[in-house]
C-alpha cells in the first residue's frame, strides 16, 4: 500500500493528479481524508525551494509597444513583469484573503470612511534608496492626478486626502469603503521612489527581481534582487519572460524545453497536451467572463422583456461545452460567480428554455427583423463560433439574430461600448463591490449596458459602507438578482485560466485571481 | 555622360521620386485607420478624462498637413522620433529590429538564390527527365503549402520531436554568429522553401528560352558538354529576367515575412510593424512603412541597373 500511496504522491507532485483525485485515491486504500491532506502538503514541500537556477516563462499578450510605467500595464505580459519589480501595498491571495505586503498593518474607522495603512520598515528599492510613507503617497497621487492616464485612475479618485502620520499613511474617501485595501491591491498601484514621478518607466521598485534586460515583445530578463525583504519568494536567480503571442509556438517552446510555463493554453488541445509526459496543465476557474452585450438605453434593448427573451435563447451548458471544451463554468447573466467572496449560491441558474423566450419575444412587440449581433475573434477566443451557436438556439426559439463580425482590429473603439449589441469579454475583479462599481453603476465610465438605476447604486453604496457580512450578502444577493433579471448582460460562461507548467517546476498554485498564478508565477516558482 | 551613367540617373530619381509618392501614402494610409492613438493604447480600459489627457498630450489635435511635413522634414534627418507607445526612440528600437530582418533575410538569401539558381540549371540540363520533374514537384509543394504550416511541421518533428534546433528563433546581443545561425536554422528553412520555387521555375524558363537560339547550336557544335553550354553561354543571356525575379524575392524575404516571424518568435521589423499598427502608434507605423517601400524600390532598382548593365546593347551603344 506505501509503494502506491508513494506513486500517487509523486503524480501529485508531478500535477498529474488533482488534491481531490489524490484524497479519493488514497480513501480507497483506506487513509482518512484528513491524513491524506497531511500526504500530500509532504508531497508538496518535500524538498522545499530549490535557490538558484534559471526559470523561463512563454507567455502571450506582450507587445513591441508595452512599456515599464505600471499605469499604463493593460496586457500579460507587462503585467508579469510589473510583479517582478514591484510589490502593492497589500495582495489578494489564491484563497481570496488579503495578505500584507508593503502595508504591515492596516486598520479602519468604524464608518470605513478613513483608513490608516502601516508601511513597512526597512525595504529597500533597487537603487538602495529605503521606502518612506512619503513614496506611497507620492505613488497614489500619481495615478489619481488630473493628468493621469493610469488604468487605476477609477480606483484612487475617490480619495479625499492623505497624509503621513509617522509611519502611518492615512487615506480619507469621499464616501465609505470597506473594501478599500482590496482596490489598492491593484495591480497598477506598485509603490514607486517618489511615486514615479521623476520617471515613471524607470522599473524600480522593491520587487523580488530587478529589471536587467527590457525588450518590450521580445522578452524581458530579470535578476534577484540581493536586499530583497521578503525571502518567501524569489528562488530562481535568474527569470526571464519571453513573449510568445502565438498559441502554437508557445505550446512548441514547452515541449522542446525552451520555455518551463506557459499561460492560454488553446482550450481545443489542452487535454492532448496533457498526456505528454513532461509537462502538465494547470486549471483555474476564475472569475474572467465571456458576455454579450445589449446597451439597454439604444433602441430595442430598452425593453426588458426583449432582454429577457435573449437570455433565456442562450444555451450556456452548450457554449461551455463547444467553445470552452469543458474548461469553465456556465453563467448567470451577472458578472459574480462562486469565485467571489459573499457569493449568494441560492441565486436560481438560468437555464436555455426557447419555449420561455419565444414567450417573451413575442410580449416585447418586436417586429421580426433580425436583430444585429457584433462579434469578433477578439472579443474573446471563440466569440465568432459563440455567436454562430447562440444564433442557432435563438432561432429554435424563433428569434432571428444577424451576426455581423467586425474586425479585431478597432473593436475596443468602434464596437464595443458603442454599437447596441456586441461580444466582449471581462477579466473579473477581486470582489463584487469592485466589479459592480468598475461596470454597472450609473456613472461607471465602462457601463457597457447602460444599466442605469438609482435603486441599485444605493444598494452598491449601502454595501460599501456595510461591515457586517451578513447584511452585505444580502445586499450583493439583491443586486446580482436585480441584473440577472432586468439588466443588458447575457453572461453565458465563465473562462477558466489554463496554463502548462513543465514537470520540473515546484511552487506552482492555483490562483483564481488570474493566470499564471496571478502573474506571480516567476517570482514564486522554482526548478528542481 | 556615357548613356548608360544617365540611365542609372534616371533610375534613381526616379527611385527618389517614387520614395515621396510612397511617403505621402504612407501619411494618410495612417489618417484613415479607424479608431485614434489614445483609443488604442488604453484599449478597454479607457475612460473619457484619461482619453482627453493622452490625446493633448500626444499633439493629436494638430492639422495633419502640417504633422505630415514636419514628419518628413525630420525623417530626412534621420530623427524618426519616439514611439507614443512606449516613449522608445524609434530610430533605435527600429535600427536593431531591422538588423535582425536583415539577418534573417541575408542567410535566407545566401542559401536560396545560389541553390535556387543552380537547380535551375540543373532542371534545363536534364529538361524533362526524371532530376527535372522532381526539382519542380518538391519546389512547387513546398511554395503550395501555406509558410506558417510549413512552421509547425519543422517546428512539431525538428525541434519537438528529434530536439535539434531550437522552437524559438530569439537572437538578442549576447549571442555569438554561430548561436545566432542556429537558433534561426528553422525559420530560413522555412523561408528557403518559400522563395525556392519562384526562383527556379524563373530560371528554368528564361534559359530554356535562350536554349531556342541559334548560338547554342554552334556552341553545342563546337562539342562544349550540355552543362557548359548552359553556364557560360545561356545563362549570361538570361541574367536579366531572373535579376528581377530574385529581387523581388529577396524584397518579400525582407517585408513580407511577419507570419513567419511571429510563428518563430524572431524579433524582426514585422512583428513590430503589427504590434504597432495595432496600437495605433502613427510614427512607428510611418517609419516602418517609409523603410520598407525603401526596401523594395532599392531592390527593383538594383534590378534595373543589374539588367542594364548585362545587356550588351544598352552598354554599347551605336
Amino acid at each position: 500500500m506505501n509503494k502506491q500511496i508513494e506513486y500517487l504522491k509523486s503524480r501529485v507532485g508531478a500535477g498529474k493528479l488533482s488534491r481531490r483525485d489524490f484524497i479519493g485515491k488514497v480513501g480507497a486504500l483506506g487513509v482518512a481524508a484528513a491524513a491524506a491532506n497531511v500526504m500530500l502538503a509532504d508531497a508538496a514541500k518535500a524538498a522545499g525551494p530549490t535557490k538558484g537556477g534559471m526559470l523561463r516563462l512563454g507567455v502571450s499578450g506582450g507587445e513591441s509597444t508595452n512599456t515599464l510605467d505600471p499605469a499604463l500595464v493593460a496586457s500579460e505580459v507587462p503585467l508579469n513583469v510589473l510583479r517582478h519589480w514591484g510589490d502593492t501595498l497589500v495582495q489578494v491571495e489564491a484563497d481570496g484573503s488579503l495578505t500584507n505586503r508593503l502595508a504591515e498593518n492596516v486598520e479602519s474607522t468604524a464608518d470605513a470612511k478613513t483608513w490608516r495603512f502601516d508601511i513597512r520598515k526597512g525595504v529597500e528599492f533597487h537603487n538602495g534608496k529605503t521606502m518612506t510613507p512619503d513614496d506611497v503617497i507620492k505613488t497614489i497621487e500619481r495615478h489619481s492626478n488630473e493628468d493621469s492616464k493610469s488604468g487605476a485612475l477609477g480606483i484612487v479618485k475617490g480619495i479625499e486626502t492623505m497624509r503621513v502620520d509617522g509611519n502611518v499613511v492615512e487615506i480619507t474617501l469621499e464616501t465609505p469603503n470597506a473594501d478599500l485595501p482590496y482596490l489598492l491591491n491593484d495591480y497598477h498601484l506598485v509603490i514607486q521612489p517618489n511615486g514615479g514621478m521623476d520617471d515613471p518607466t524607470a522599473g524600480i521598485g522593491t520587487g523580488a527581481y530587478t529589471v536587467e534586460i527590457n525588450e518590450p515583445g521580445i522578452r524581458h530578463g530579470f535578476k534577484k534582487f540581493a536586499n530583497d525583504w521578503d525571502d518567501s519568494r524569489g528562488y530562481a536567480a535568474e527569470t526571464e519572460i519571453l513573449v510568445i503571442n502565438d498559441a502554437t509556438a508557445r505550446t512548441a517552446a514547452l515541449q522542446s524545453g525552451q520555455v518551463q510555463m506557459i499561460n492560454r493554453v488553446d482550450p481545443k488541445v489542452a487535454k492532448l497536451l496533457d498526456r505528454a509526459p513532461n509537462l502538465a496543465i494547470r486549471n483555474v476557474s476564475g472569475r474572467g467572463h465571456y458576455v454579450f452585450i445589449m446597451r439597454t438605453e439604444t433602441g430595442k434593448f430598452v425593453n426588458n422583456d426583449l432582454r429577457m427573451a435573449l437570455k433565456l435563447a442562450i444555451n450556456r451548458q452548450e457554449m461551455v461545452d463547444k467553445i470552452l471544451r469543458g474548461y469553465g463554468g456556465v453563467g448567470n447573466d451577472m458578472p459574480i460567480n462562486a469565485a467571489y467572496p459573499l457569493f449568494d449560491d441560492t441565486i436560481p441558474q438560468r437555464e436555455y428554455d426557447p419555449e420561455a423566450a419565444a414567450e417573451f419575444y413575442k410580449k416585447s412587440g418586436h417586429d421580426g427583423s433580425p436583430i444585429i449581433l457584433r462579434t469578433a475573434d477578439g472579443a474573446f477566443p471563440g466569440a465568432v463560433d459563440a455567436a454562430a451557436l447562440f444564433q442557432q438556439s435563438a432561432q429554435a426559439a424563433g428569434i432571428p439574430l444577424e451576426i455581423k463580425r467586425e474586425p479585431n482590429d478597432g473593436y475596443w473603439s468602434e464596437v464595443w461600448n458603442k454599437q447596441p449589441f456586441c461580444a466582449s469579454y471581462w477579466g473579473g475583479r477581486p470582489v463584487q463591490d469592485q466589479m459592480y462599481s468598475t461596470a454597472y453603476l450609473s456613472t461607471a465610465d465602462w457601463n457597457d449596458t447602460e444599466f442605469k438605476r438609482p435603486d441599485f447604486d444605493a444598494l452598491l453604496l449601502a454595501a460599501k459602507a456595510e461591515l457586517d457580512l451578513v447584511k452585505r450578502k444580502d445586499l450583493y444577493s439583491q443586486m446580482g438578482n436585480m441584473l440577472r433579471d432586468e439588466g443588458g448582460l447575457i453572461c453565458p460562461m465563465f473562462n477558466d485560466f489554463v496554463d502548462a507548467v513543465a514537470t520540473n517546476v515546484e511552487g506552482y498554485e492555483e490562483d483564481p485571481n488570474g493566470e499564471l498564478m496571478n502573474s506571480f508565477a516567476g517570482v514564486r516558482c522554482w526548478t528542481t | 555622360m556615357h548613356p548608360v551613367l544617365t540611365l542609372v540617373a534616371q533610375r534613381l530619381a526616379l527611385g527618389i521620386l517614387l520614395l515621396f509618392a510612397a511617403s505621402a501614402l504612407i501619411f494618410v494610409g495612417t489618417q484613415i485607420l479607424p479608431g485614434d492613438v489614445a483609443q488604442s493604447i488604453l484599449g478597454q480600459s479607457a475612460t473619457p478624462e484619461s482619453l482627453a489627457n493622452l490625446r493633448k498630450e500626444l499633439g493629436l489635435n494638430e492639422p495633419a498637413l502640417s504633422r505630415y511635413f514636419s514628419w518628413l522634414g525630420n525623417a530626412l534627418q534621420g530623427d524618426l522620433g519616439t514611439a507614443l507607445t512606449n516613449g522608445r526612440d524609434i530610430a533605435e528600437s527600429l535600427g536593431s529590429r531591422l538588423g535582425n530582418t536583415m539577418f534573417l533575410a541575408g542567410t535566407a538569401a545566401v542559401i536560396s538564390v545560389p541553390l535556387a539558381i543552380f537547380l535551375g540549371l540543373l532542371a534545363v540540363r536534364y529538361k524533362d527527365r526524371w532530376p527535372d520533374k522532381l526539382i519542380s514537384a518538391v519546389t512547387l509543394t513546398s511554395i503550395s503549402i501555406p509558410e506558417f504550416l510549413i512552421g509547425y511541421v519543422l517546428m512539431y518533428f525538428i525541434s519537438v520531436k528529434l530536439g535539434w534546433f531550437s522552437s524559438v528563433a530569439m537572437i538578442n546581443d549576447g549571442m555569438s554568429f554561430f548561436e545566432k545561425l542556429n537558433a534561426i536554422a528553422l525559420p530560413v528553412m522555412v523561408l528557403v522553401m518559400v522563395v525556392l520555387a519562384h526562383m527556379m521555375r524563373m530560371t528554368r524558363a528564361a534559359i530554356l528560352n535562350v536554349m531556342q537560339s541559334a548560338y547554342i547550336e554552334t556552341a553545342e557544335l563546337k562539342g562544349l558538354s550540355g552543362f557548359q553550354v548552359i553556364a557560360k553561354h545561356a545563362f549570361p543571356n538570361a541574367i536579366s529576367p531572373i535579376v528581377n525575379v530574385v529581387m523581388l524575392n529577396l524584397a518579400y524575404l525582407v517585408v513580407g515575412v511577419v507570419v513567419v516571424e511571429v510563428v518563430f518568435v524572431y524579433p524582426g521589423m514585422g512583428q513590430y510593424l503589427v504590434d504597432h499598427v495595432s496600437k495605433r502608434d502613427v510614427p512607428v507605423v510611418q517609419a516602418c512603412g517609409l523603410i520598407f517601400a525603401a526596401v523594395y524600390i532599392g531592390l527593383n532598382m538594383l534590378a534595373d541597373i543589374i539588367s542594364i548593365l548585362a545587356n550588351p546593347r544598352l552598354r554599347h551603344p551605336k
